[in-house]
This record gives C-alpha cells, sequence and structure tokens, in this order.
C-alpha cells in the first residue's frame, strides 16, 4: 500500500476537531479526489497523508512505514519522497522561477549541491521541462513576484513535477486558475502520475473536475469520510447529500467536460481522458 | 447573515468583542506600571527649561563653537574616522560571523521536530534554549566593559574595540536575525522542511529571500550604532575618534568635540544612504 489511514482522526490544539475515523488506502500508483464543502477536514486529510500533521488518534503509513516511528533522517527521507502542491504556493516572492522549481529536489539533494545550485542553477533544462506542460516554459528566468496568482500556481505544481516523488499530494492545486488551465493543470498532475506510477490525491473544490480526472472519489463532510467509491459508482444524490444542496448547483468549475446531467439521480457516465 | 443560518445547538459569538476585557486591562495595568517607573527615573523634563538651567546649558553649548579647522587637527580627525570606521566594520563582520550560525540554530522557523512534531523535539527545545541563553549573555554585558576588559588583555587601541563590538553585537545580532526569522513568512520554510529539505536548504531557498531586506538594515542599523558605539569605547582608550574626542573634552577644546560630532553626523548620513542602496538592490 502507498498510503492508508487506519481510524485516524485530528484535534488541533485549539481544541476544534477536524476529522474522526477516518479509515483509507491507496494503492501504489492509484488516483483520488477528495471533494467535500468548506472546512470539512479535506486539507487536515491532505496533510496526515503528507506527514506534516500528526493524528490525534489512529495510524498513518506512507508508502509502507509509519512516519511517526521513523527517526529524524529516515522521516526526512520519506518527505523527499512526498511532493505537496499548496492551496497558496509557498514560494517567497523575490525567488526566481528557476530557484522556485529547483526546490523541489532540495529533499534528495545534499546541502552543497543545494547551496551551489543557488549560485549556478543545476538542472535548467529539467527546470523548463517541468514548467512545459503548464505552459509557463518560457518565464524560467523570471522572479516570481512579476507572476499572477495564477501562474505562482503552477509554478507550485511545476516543482512537485520536477520533484518527482513517490506521492503526490494536491490541497486545492487550482483553486487560482480559470476553467481551462485548471483543466490542463490537473490534467499534468495526472499525466505524472500515470508516467511515473505516483500515487495522486487531490483535494478540489470543483466537482467536475475531480469526476472528469480521478476514478475513485472520497467525499468528506464535518471531519468524516461519507463515501470513498469508484467515481463510475457516484451518483448525483450523493453529491448533492455531500454539499447539503438539494436542488442547487454543484460547486464546479464549468468546463464543458461532464456528459452526465449532474441533477439527474442516477450513476453518472463520463468521459474520463486518461482512466481507462 | 441571518441566525437561522447557524445550526441549531451551535452557541451564537455574543454580540461584545471578547477581547475588550483582556485590552482595557492591559491598559490599565501599563499605566500603572510606568508611573512609578517615571517617578523612579527622576523625569521632570520642566527642570530643563528652568531660568538657570538653560544657562547653564547655554555656556556649554557656546563653548563648541567655532568649530575646529586646523590642519594638523583635520589630519587627527581623518586618521580617527578611518580608524572608527574600521573599528565598527571589522566588529560587525566579526559579529555577524557570531550571530549568523546562533541564529539558524535558535530559531524556531528552521525546526523541523516541531513538525508533527516528530522525533528529536526535546533536544532541539534544549538547544534552542541553551543558544539563546549564549546570545542573551554575549549582549548582557555592555560592549564599554568587554572594552575594559580587552584593553586590559590587548592593550590601548583599535583591537580591543573591535572584540568588544563582536562579542556584543554578536550577542544582539543573533537575538533579532532569531526573530527576524521567526516573524517572516515561514510557510515557504516549512514547506520545504515537510519536503525533506536540510535545515540550510529551507534557510537559504524560503527564509533569507523572504528576510533579506529586514536582515540587510538591521545589520547596517548595527553597523552604525557600532560606529556610535566606538565613541564611548574611545574613553576607555579603545581607539577612535572617541579617543579623540575623550582628548578635545579633557582639554576643555569645544570647537573640536564639535567638529568630532559633525563627523558623527556625516558617518550616519553615509550608513543611511547604504541601507538605501543595499534595500533597493535586494528589492
Amino acid at each position: 500500500m502507498s498510503l492508508r489511514l487506519t481510524d485516524a482522526g485530528l484535534v488541533h490544539a485549539n481544541g476544534l476537531r477536524a476529522l474522526r475515523d477516518v479509515s483509507l488506502a491507496l494503492a501504489r500508483g492509484e488516483r483520488a479526489a477528495v471533494i467535500g464543502p468548506s472546512g470539512a477536514g479535506k486539507t487536515t486529510l491532505v496533510r496526515l497523508l503528507g506527514a506534516s500533521l500528526r493524528p490525534s488518534e489512529g495510524q498513518v503509513a506512507i508508502l509502507d512505514s509509519d512516519p511517526w516511528q521513523l527517526s529524524a533522517g529516515e522521516l526526512r527521507r520519506l518527505r523527499a519522497r512526498i511532493g505537496v502542491v499548496h492551496q497558496s504556493p509557498p514560494i517567497p516572492p523575490r525567488l526566481r522561477v528557476v530557484t522556485a522549481v529547483l526546490a523541489g529536489r532540495i529533499g534528495s539533494w545534499s546541502t552543497w549541491k543545494a547551496l551551489a545550485s543557488l549560485i549556478v542553477p543545476r538542472d535548467i533544462a529539467g527546470v523548463r521541462e517541468a514548467l512545459a506542460p503548464l505552459d509557463l516554459a518560457d518565464r524560467v528566468f523570471d522572479r516570481c513576484d512579476r507572476l499572477s496568482g495564477g501562474q505562482l500556481q503552477r509554478v507550485g505544481i511545476a516543482r512537485v513535477l520536477y520533484q518527482e516523488p513517490a506521492v503526490i499530494l494536491a490541497d486545492e492545486p487550482v483553486s487560482a486558475l480559470d476553467p481551462t488551465l485548471a483543466d490542463q493543470s490537473v490534467g499534468a498532475l495526472v499525466a505524472a502520475s500515470q508516467a511515473s506510477g505516483a500515487t495522486l490525491v487531490a483535494s478540489l473544490h470543483a466537482v467536475d473536475l475531480a469526476l472528469k480526472w480521478f476514478p475513485r472519489l472520497i467525499g468528506v463532510k464535518a471531519g468524516e469520510i461519507v463515501f470513498d467509491r469508484p467515481t463510475a459508482a457516484v451518483t448525483t444524490g450523493m453529491l448533492h447529500e455531500l454539499y447539503a444542496t438539494e436542488g442547487r448547483v454543484l460547486p464546479q468549475q464549468g468546463i464543458d467536460a461532464l456528459d452526465a446531467d449532474l441533477r439527474a439521480d442516477n450513476v453518472l457516465v463520463l468521459k474520463r481522458p486518461g482512466c481507462q | 447573515m441571518s441566525v437561522s443560518a447557524v445550526a441549531p445547538g451551535a452557541a451564537l459569538p455574543a454580540l461584545r468583542d471578547p477581547a475588550l476585557r483582556t485590552r482595557l486591562t492591559a491598559l490599565v495595568l501599563a499605566v500603572v506600571v510606568l508611573w512609578p517607573l517615571l517617578a523612579l527615573a527622576e523625569f521632570h523634563p520642566w527642570a530643563l527649561f528652568g531660568s538657570d538651567n538653560l544657562q547653564v546649558m547655554a555656556n556649554f553649548l557656546a563653548g563648541f563653537l567655532p568649530l575646529s579647522t586646523a590642519a594638523d587637527f583635520l589630519a587627527l580627525l581623518g586618521k580617527a574616522t578611518l580608524e572608527t570606521l574600521a573599528i565598527a566594520t571589522a566588529g560587525i563582520s566579526l559579529a555577524f560571523v557570531i550571530a549568523a550560525p546562533l541564529a539558524v540554530l535558535a530559531t524556531r522557523s528552521l525546526a523541523v521536530a516541531r513538525i508533527g512534531p516528530g522525533p528529536g523535539g526535546i533536544r532541539g527545545a534544549a538547544a534552542r534554549t541553551v543558544v539563546r541563553g549564549v546570545l542573551t549573555a554575549l549582549r548582557s554585558v555592555p560592549e564599554v566593559v568587554w572594552a575594559l576588559v580587552f584593553v586590559r588583555a590587548l592593550g590601548l587601541g583599535p583591537g580591543a574595540g573591535v572584540l568588544a563590538l563582536a562579542v556584543t553585537y554578536g550577542g544582539m545580532l543573533g537575538k533579532v536575525y532569531t526573530e527576524i526569522l521567526e516573524s517572516a513568512d515561514t510557510r515557504a520554510a516549512r514547506a520545504l522542511l515537510e519536503a525533506g529539505s536540510p535545515r540550510l536548504g529551507a534557510l537559504f531557498y524560503a527564509l533569507v529571500p523572504s528576510a533579506a531586506l529586514e536582515l540587510a538594515s538591521y545589520t547596517v542599523y548595527r553597523w552604525e550604532c557600532a560606529v556610535r558605539a566606538s565613541v564611548v569605547m574611545g574613553f576607555v582608550g579603545a581607539g577612535g575618534l572617541g579617543q579623540l574626542m575623550d582628548q578635545s573634552m579633557k582639554m576643555l577644546n569645544g570647537g573640536e568635540a564639535s567638529s568630532i560630532l559633525l563627523t558623527f553626523l556625516a558617518l550616519v548620513v553615509v550608513a543611511d544612504a547604504m541601507s538605501v542602496v543595499i534595500r533597493r538592490v535586494l528589492a
């Protein structure tokens, strides 16, 4: 198993409970989208899977090891194999795009190699290759504060593509992008996962993107998993119940990728490129 | 938003700001504590304007004019200025060498074990406490006291001043660097640490780029302070403009003293300009 949560729960330091009794398992190379209303615990779930939050109850296993039983060095090496796309890209504005993307491999480089690369960038070709599927190949040497919010978010995605991790976690990776770019960027993550066999878990607020790109959907509401099943077995009724939007529209990115009528209470039949 | 939008059973926040009482209490406490402190410090600003006092100060200040421009004095002044600049620059450079590694050790923004928390947290926290203690010890002894100590060891001259500055300012720079690194945007560093980055990697790829301006302007400001501090140290024999000032004051030569003061003003203006240039280059 690539990722596994067993009866995991999380209570924040301020006493607020974010997750309760969450169990799930993903095989290597599997792709799943986490969907649910705002404040449901999607981000917390992703952070548990990325060894950046320690569960208050239950167990986490990442790439077959419990991160919280490892020594500091082993934990560092494990983390180097996890790539996280953040909702707001954690990139200092003064950094150049090339440095921001190269930072993806910082976990597998020695300190000296990382410091030397600040003076002479190590792998400009590799950086351009990571930026290409995101339409940013021409911005390699621009400073990040010259980019728009959407471009910066794509630099954050390129960093993870360049990292080539065994697990890709994405927390609302396309929240600042317009529908076409959002579609293209999620596509790039899916393609990376297919090419390298990396497990991909993405939390998304747009249901249509989740339906289009992911063979498995995990619905989260009020800190609990409401459903976890193949996308083909998710009904619109389940989605409406998840978002408590009976008779209203589901949150969508707005691409015309859906063949299904989201209002009808039937099993969704979708065309999903890249998900045979 | 209507009241009915809240889930049944959930308590509504009160209409009064819950922070109000704490703030008022803090304000009252501040006044109650500060007033006796003013009394203790014998703070009577109105005494400045008593007629006798005004006369005394005016006489004292009148002694500072005209400026002394004798050629041999100006030569001495030039040499002492260079010496002061050298003391301040060498002192700050050494202080930086002491402060930078200590700040990296002391800052919580680079503590990997705090994520989770993971293994080694107690050891890390203990190390940070020890390093903070070292920084406190370094800066709690005024540089003039260190100068007295080093003058005894090294003899009269700039060397003692440099060492005194390095020790005290090392402690100050270290403390403030630590805090700047903690108050900069730490999400970038945390994200890198969560991706397995080594400490120095997260420092140079995330923290320093976010905090470069603050770090640079504080360092230049400290250099400016070092220029001033070298006066006081000069009084105890540690060289530079201070030593010259000491001689002029002892000989009651106000003209020379005011020329020296003008030089200080020029140096501070230079420091300010340097700060502006460095910030523009880094921006």
